[in-house]
């Protein structure tokens, strides 16, 4: 049901004088008022399990905060200092940019080529979209461990496949390259169908007749793939590279179950694969229990999203050129 | 009527929000077991393998009020650590009994208001039925709280593979074995011939494991103490005890011996599986681990001989009950019940756990045990024997985290990525960083 809020009939004031009825006070005060509780639940929730552990966060950022520890003594902005000036942190953060691009790009450029596959004149064709969409159901975990076991160094099926092409075994877990890619392969096969279905979405609504227009003037497929989907689709895909930029700058499950054994939380001996959440992880639990720092690095990492959504944002409307002011 | 459906929906909405906040508010809740008289559960958190399956059994079957779950056998330090501290910091969720293992248990005793004080329990009666030192590792600095009460110890070992040393033709009798490698160089000679025989198995499984053996025998058998001196200052590299342990390790990383698989990683299961190294470290503890992860097809193909150099100490756990328990008396009382000499038996001869208590120790039951997945090996006698003798190494305040620094150091070297000076230097350095977070 739509609510009108503005549909009253902007009839002259009702005299003062004029006892308004009880019906008509709870009406005025549900036109005026209930718009607020309808939304309401949404904020309290985020302000129980959003807005506040996020306040709480960067309390405990500022002091010295032992996890088991009593009287946590306040230090301002020291945490913030000794991050800026900690190689592993910027390590960490290196590595999570390092990830996120190699993922990302392939990961929907890849979504794009799918939907476009999908929206054709296929065979079965609920049956393609919805199988694009297992690897998304599949448990992180589950894909994580299969994907480790996959890229391991001696036991491992890609290192025993390259053997046989003459290529030698690669340590995937100790090259710094070589892990970003590893991990990349598992973030892309988890969420690049879930990508297509939502450009297939967008799809979808792009009018059938711009495409018959093109193919009467001679605009071949990948012309009106370019020309019309693409441009059309440019909202869609802002918001695609915004969840993935949430999304992969807050890694942590594949990166962590991809390193096992002692201190995995390292991400490899050099740190090869440590994301900044897992190095936020590291200093506020196991092993260093420090959960000031742990909350700094919890802080820089929301700013550093921040940052990296609005850099995004805008290179796209960038590339897209005067396209991006159509949707506006 | 538009405006009645708008007010309904407004309620429905609020009633709806309400009942999400009380019940998420709710859930950490399981008061359940809380009525007076009733069966009471007690949660028992672990690691690894603690063997109590058949304990649990027996005080169920003495006790019909008391319910019995364990959580997290099988599952590695690394991941338990942080919950158990998440648990303590939160206030909320720790199982009414939790396994401390002794490297962690200094981080516990610095914060000992998160734990009930056994003393306080009629704990202190039962001193002598545990190794002087095993006791007092239990107490705080100031010796007036007992965290826990100890479960096993970790003598030392040296677990290998018959058949492969039959492979290499190396003797396979424990005893002629045990006499291969009366030091650490010897240990890195018998590798080096095992190796020159290609048996397509490493001689050991990762160097870091063996560096840790090294050290905790080192330290143990000169200073007492290996990353912090007694009062409590970082010694990382003033230690001898430390850089000697790491050049014994830098060796044999130099003689190749190691398969490098990252000790606990899923590489080093499958390799356990494959059989792809001939020996392995072996505290008393890991016995059962090797059997878990090895599985039935190794069974009778293992066996344990003397560790190189002297004895030494890896290792062992206590139990404590969290003060955010609800059944502390009941958990106290089956604290006591397991870490007795009687309950020590039964998890040895359940997973190989070393008793902590002398009487055990001296048990019949122990000294004449025989450990059928390896080979029959008289375990009891092996490691019981140096038992009574072990070192005991202090540990300070951050050893956790330093250790991880100084054995990470040790497997950028294992895989190549750093040179054995550039490593020590790692070592050092990442250690004082990580002592001063």
């Amino acid at each position: 049901m739509a609510v009108q809020l503005d549909a009253r009939p902007p009839v002259a004031p009702a005299p003062r004088t004029a006892r308004p009825s009880r019906r008509h006070r709870l009406s005025r005060f549900d036109t005026k008022y209930s718009p607020y509780l309808y939304v309401a639940p949404f904020f309290l929730l985020f302000g129980v399990f959003g807005l506040y552990p996020l306040i709480y966060t960067f309390w405990v950022s500022l002091h010295d905060w032992d996890l088991l520890g009593t009287n946590p003594a306040f230090i301002g902005f020291d945490n913030y200092t000794a991050l800026m000036g900690d190689p592993d942190f910027w390590h960490a953060v290196v590595n999570t940019l390092g990830i996120f691009v190699i993922s990302t790009v392939p990961q929907l450029l890849l979504a794009l080529w799918l939907a476009n596959l999908l929206n054709r004149q296929l065979r079965a064709r609920t049956t393609w979209r919805m199988a694009v969409l297992i690897p998304n159901v599949t448990s992180t975990a589950a894909v994580a461990i299969v994907f480790a076991v996959l890229f391991g160094r001696e036991f491992g099926m890609i290192n025993w496949l390259l053997d046989h092409v003459g290529i030698d075994a690669i340590n995937w877990k100790a090259n710094r390259f070589a892990s970003w890619v590893a991990i990349s392969t598992m973030v892309d096969w988890r969420w690049t169908g879930y990508n297509a279905l939502i450009f297939l979405a967008a799809m979808q609504a792009i009018p059938r007749d711009l495409y018959e227009s093109a193919s009467i003037d001679g605009a071949n497929r990948s012309r009106q793939f370019w020309s019309i989907t693409v441009p059309l689709l440019k909202p869609t895909i802002v918001f695609a590279v915004i969840i993935s930029t949430i999304g992969g700058l807050q890694l942590f499950t594949e990166p962590r179950l991809f390193n096992s054994g002692t201190n995995a939380i390292r991400g490899g001996p050099l740190r090869e694969s440590q994301t900044v959440t897992m190095y936020m992880f590291e200093n506020a639990f196991a092993p260093n229990y420090n959960f000031g720092y742990g909350s700094a690095v919890a802080w820089l990492l929301f700013a550093l999203i921040a940052v990296v959504a609005a850099v995004n944002v805008l290179l796209l409307r960038r590339l897209g050129g005067g396209a991006g002011k159509e949707d506006t | 009527m538009a405006t009645f459906s708008r007010r309904r929906l407004a309620a429905v909405a609020l009633v709806a929000a309400t009942a999400l906040l009380s019940t998420t508010a709710c859930g950490g809740g399981d008061d359940d077991d809380a009525g007076a008289g009733g069966p009471v559960t007690l949660t028992v958190d672990t690691f690894g393998q603690f063997g109590y399956e058949e304990l649990y059994k027996e005080y169920m079957a003495s006790h019909p009020d008391v319910k019995i779950v364990e959580r997290g056998t099988g599952s590695n330090l690394d991941e338990y650590s942080p919950k158990l501290t998440q648990w303590l910091a939160a206030g909320k969720g720790a199982g009414d009994i939790v396994a401390i293992e002794e490297g962690l248990l200094v981080e516990y005793k610095a914060n000992p208001q998160n734990f009930v004080n056994l003393l306080d329990h009629g704990a202190a009666d039962l001193k002598g039925n545990f190794l002087d030192w095993k006791w007092n590792q239990g107490l705080t600095a100031d010796g007036k709280q007992l965290i826990g009460l100890g479960t096993d110890v970790g003598g030392m070992a040296m677990c290998y593979r018959k058949d492969l040393f039959a492979k290499a033709g190396l003797p396979t009798e424990r005893d002629q074995v045990s006499k291969l490698w009366p030091t650490w160089q010897d240990y890195i000679k018998v590798g080096e011939q095992f190796k020159a025989k290609n048996t397509g198995a490493s001689f050991l499984d990762a160097a870091t494991n063996t560096f840790n053996t090294i050290l905790l025998q080192t330290a143990g058998n000169t200073s007492g103490y290996s990353y912090y001196d007694t009062n409590d200052n970082l010694v990382v590299d003033s230690n001898p005890a430390v850089k000697q342990a790491y050049d014994t390790t830098m060796d044999i990383i130099d003689s190749g011996l190691s398969g490098k698989y990252g000790s606990w990683s899923e590489e080093w299961v499958s390799a356990f599986k494959q059989s792809k190294f001939a020996t392995i470290a072996c505290p008393a503890w890991l016995t059962g681990v090797i059997e878990g992860n090895a599985g039935p097809a190794g069974k009778g193909k293992w066996d344990v001989a003397d560790v190189p150099g002297d004895g030494g100490n890896w290792g062992g756990s206590f139990l404590a009950v969290p003060k955010q328990s609800k059944h502390q008396a009941e958990a106290i009382e089956l604290v006591k019940f397991l870490t007795s000499a009687k309950g020590q038996i039964g998890a040895f001869k359940a997973k190989g756990a070393l008793p902590s208590s002398p009487q055990a120790l001296q048990d019949p039951a122990i000294v004449d045990s025989q450990n059928a997945y390896f080979s029959g090996a008289p375990v009891g006698k092996i490691f019981a024997a140096g038992a009574k003798d072990l070192k005991p190494v202090y540990m300070g305040p951050k050893n956790q985290a330093v250790r991880t620094e100084v054995e990470n150091a040790v497997r950028t070297v294992e895989l190549g990525q750093r040179s054995p000076e550039q490593g020590w230097t790692d070592a050092v350095t990442n250690a004082k960083k990580a002592a001063a977070k």
